[in-house]
């Protein structure tokens, strides 16, 4: 489904991604974990379209189409999804009414309809079920003054809400007490199919307590240097990084 | 001729339709006298450093529309709050529409200043407020209170609740080549009253206007007033508008300036405080493009303890536009424990708009809170990049981000069907339609 070849990425000329090569298909979980300042977080970004970030070499796909050269919407028009760390607010606009615009763009986008309203609101209803989500939430401005746990929850229920191919969860885990961890969790595993595929990214194992991988890879100055089934989550979380520093420096 | 000789002569053939043995007409005159001092402002003196007048000035106004005009409703009902009943004081080109308009007396005057100004059971309202607060040394001030004749007479009693919003509009037709229009509005709101007011100029064609707006507004002892002025003239309308508010202890006023429009703007606002817990409110919207020029030019004078003030102004500049927002709040010394806060953010969508940022604080007493704050900077990229990742495409990013950036404005307006209008109408400026009303 994803597949991302040899990629180097630079922001304002300092190398950041060093040749990273990751394949995931349809129905698996991946997680890629590592140090403060491996690349995790700008890895998402580029999968994502962020131009802050230049591609310099190599190519991601996805469903066999390159797509490192599309922009941001029409990448999530295909179904890339991307759960922020910092989701942003946006005053004025409420959850409701910024879901709709989305699912609309994507829809109009991909040649469908509107969709109806009676559907949209069900829609919402159900999935913000899922995401023991207040009623109230729903009609506040987006992100504004919500607390950590609160924007993270919004995240997962956008992603409910748009049904991406690939989820890309971005240290979705942080500033999460742990009910708010597991509603999350669950919401992700209950919308986890056959068809779909989630890329965990996270500091800690904490989250791959709740949300299982197939895969583990390590992500250290740039490079994937070290994968492994769940297992290795717990390795890390029990020893730490350095053990694969020496690893790889042996 | 001089747009200023001009006007000096017609004001002897202004002469022979008022009658000139009464009071008024002594105000009339002395306020031509300092206009004819003064002239039109220039860009040498500080107020006016940022504005221009002269480009405009050159046309050959009219300063008395030659011939009444009458408009359809289907041409200007869009310009109205249509999902709500209100009073309407209209006037085209200058001259009042009874056919237009709904003006009242029953428990509460929404009417006419010729009326006002004339009749004998005004008198003594006129005598105590017509003229009292406008800046008797301003000479567009004084040259709008030398030709004082037109405009909104609105007198709310003690205690009464105006249930439908007051909607004012001046529209000019295009009869005359260039028309220079001065309506003049006396707004006195009693203790304990209740009123909101929509404001607007409008042209209906491309002919050149000069609006030169005054109104004077009194808040009596815990009187609420919320004034709203819609500005969204075509490109060759000019307004000029003059606005005084007095207020008395713990009333509370708020005045909402949108302006999405016009070539160009001036807005002179100015609040006087005359009683302990008064609350001012002073909001704007400013979204232009092209060659357009919106000028804010507030005053908040605290005389007095115990009283607050709020501003917060938003502005998008696109094009080759120009801002201006220069605030002053004055604390004299008798006003212990005010509470003055100004904000002003702007955003520039291209490198040829200019932003002209001025905060003003003159402080004399010594236990206050004062604070102000002023950005100017594009649109943020990161919560661009977010809306994007989301399926929204740039162009209705932009558009959400911008209404975003103004919701602190938007969110106080108190009339729905307004702040409906409002969002459409920033929508359409944003060249975008979200599928929903923002």
């Amino acid at each position: 489904m994803l597949n991302i070849k040899n990629l180097h990425a630079s922001v304002e000329d300092k190398e950041i991604l060093k040749g990273i090569n990751l394949e995931i298909k349809a129905g698996e979980v991946h997680a890629i974990m590592g140090p403060n300042g491996a690349g995790k977080s700008t890895l998402s970004s580029i999968i994502a379209g962020n131009e802050n970030y230049e591609v310099s070499e190599g190519e991601i796909f996805l469903d066999g189409e390159e797509i490192s050269e599309f922009a941001p919407e029409e990448r999530a028009h295909k179904g890339i999804f991307l759960s922020f760390q910092y989701p942003v607010e946006i005053p004025g606009v409420s959850v409701t009414n910024f879901i709709k615009t989305a699912i609309n763009e994507s829809r109009k986008a991909n040649g469908q309809e509107e969709m109806p309203a009676n559907e949209m609101l069900k829609k919402i209803r159900e999935k913000s079920e899922l995401l023991e989500m207040d009623r109230k939430f729903l009609s506040r401005s987006l992100n504004e003054g919500f607390s950590g746990g609160e924007k993270k929850r919004n995240e997962i229920f956008q992603m409910a809400m748009l049904e991406p191919k690939i989820a890309i969860l971005d240290e979705t885990d942080s500033g999460l007490d742990i009910d708010a961890l597991r509603i999350v969790a669950n919401g992700v595993n209950k919308l986890k199919n056959e068809n779909n595929a989630v890329l965990v990214i996270t500091h800690y194992q904490r989250l791959l307590d709740y949300i299982v991988p197939d895969f583990v890879h390590v992500l250290m100055d740039g490079k994937i240097v070290k994968s492994g089934d769940a297992s290795l989550a717990l390795e890390l979380e029990e020893k730490g990084y350095d053990w694969i520093k020496q690893e790889q420096e042996a | 001729m001089e747009l200023k000789e001009k006007l000096i002569s017609s004001f002897m053939a202004f002469e022979e339709k008022v009658d000139v043995a009464t009071e008024l007409h002594d105000l009339r005159t002395s306020a031509l006298k300092n206009f004819e001092t003064k002239g039109f402002p220039t860009k040498k003196e500080e107020a006016w450093k940022y504005t221009s007048l002269n480009a405009i000035l050159k046309n050959d106004f009219s300063i008395f529309p030659k011939k009444e005009s009458a408009i359809e409703i289907k041409d200007v009902k869009k310009y109205f709050i249509n999902d709500v009943d209100t009073y309407k004081v209209i006037f085209i080109d200058g001259v009042f529409s009874t056919f237009l308009s709904s003006t009242t007396h029953d428990g509460l005057d929404v009417c006419l200043m010729s009326s006002a100004l004339t009749k004998p059971k005004y008198k003594m309202v006129i005598d105590n407020y017509f003229n009292q607060i406008a800046n008797k040394e301003d000479s567009l001030t004084s040259l709008n209170t030398a030709f004082a004749y037109e405009g909104a007479y609105i007198n709310i009693p003690k205690s009464k609740v105006v249930e439908k919003p007051i909607e004012i509009i001046y529209f000019s037709t295009g009869n005359e080549a260039a028309l220079m229009v001065q309506p003049r509005n006396l707004v006195i709101v009693g203790e304990n009253a209740h009123v909101q007011i929509i404001e607007r100029h409008q042209s209906l064609n491309e002919n050149p206007v000069l609006t030169n707006s005054v109104t004077e507004i009194f808040a009596q002892k815990r009187a609420i007033v919320d004034y709203y002025k819609i500005q969204n003239d075509v490109q060759t309308a000019n307004l000029i508008d003059n606005t005084y508010i007095a207020q008395k202890q713990e009333s509370r006023v708020a005045v909402h300036t949108f302006s999405f429009g016009g070539n160009i703007t001036r807005n002179n606002l100015n609040f006087y405080h005359q009683g302990e817990r008064i609350d001012s409110t002073l909001k704007g919207i400013t979204i232009i493009g092209d060659k357009q020029h919106v000028d804010h030019y507030t005053l908040v004078n605290h005389a007095t303890p115990n009283c607050e003030s709020h501003q917060n102004y938003k502005t998008i500049l696109d094009g080759n536009s120009t801002g201006v927002f220069n605030g002053k709040i004055f604390v004299e010394k008798e006003a212990q424990k005010t509470d003055a806060f100004q904000q002003n953010n702007n955003i520039l969508l291209s490198d040829k708009a200019t932003i002209n940022a001025k905060p003003q604080l003159e402080i004399f007493a010594d236990d206050v809170k004062c604070s102000h704050g002023c950005t100017i900077g594009q649109l943020d990229d990161s919560a661009m990049f977010y809306m994007q990742q989301r399926g929204i495409p740039k162009k209705e990013a932009k558009a959400l981000l911008m209404y975003a950036f103004t919701s602190e404005v938007t969110s106080s307006i108190k009339i729905p069907e307004l702040k409906a209008k409002i969002a459409k109408i920033i929508a359409t400026k944003l060249g975008v339609n979200m599928g929903f009303d923002l």
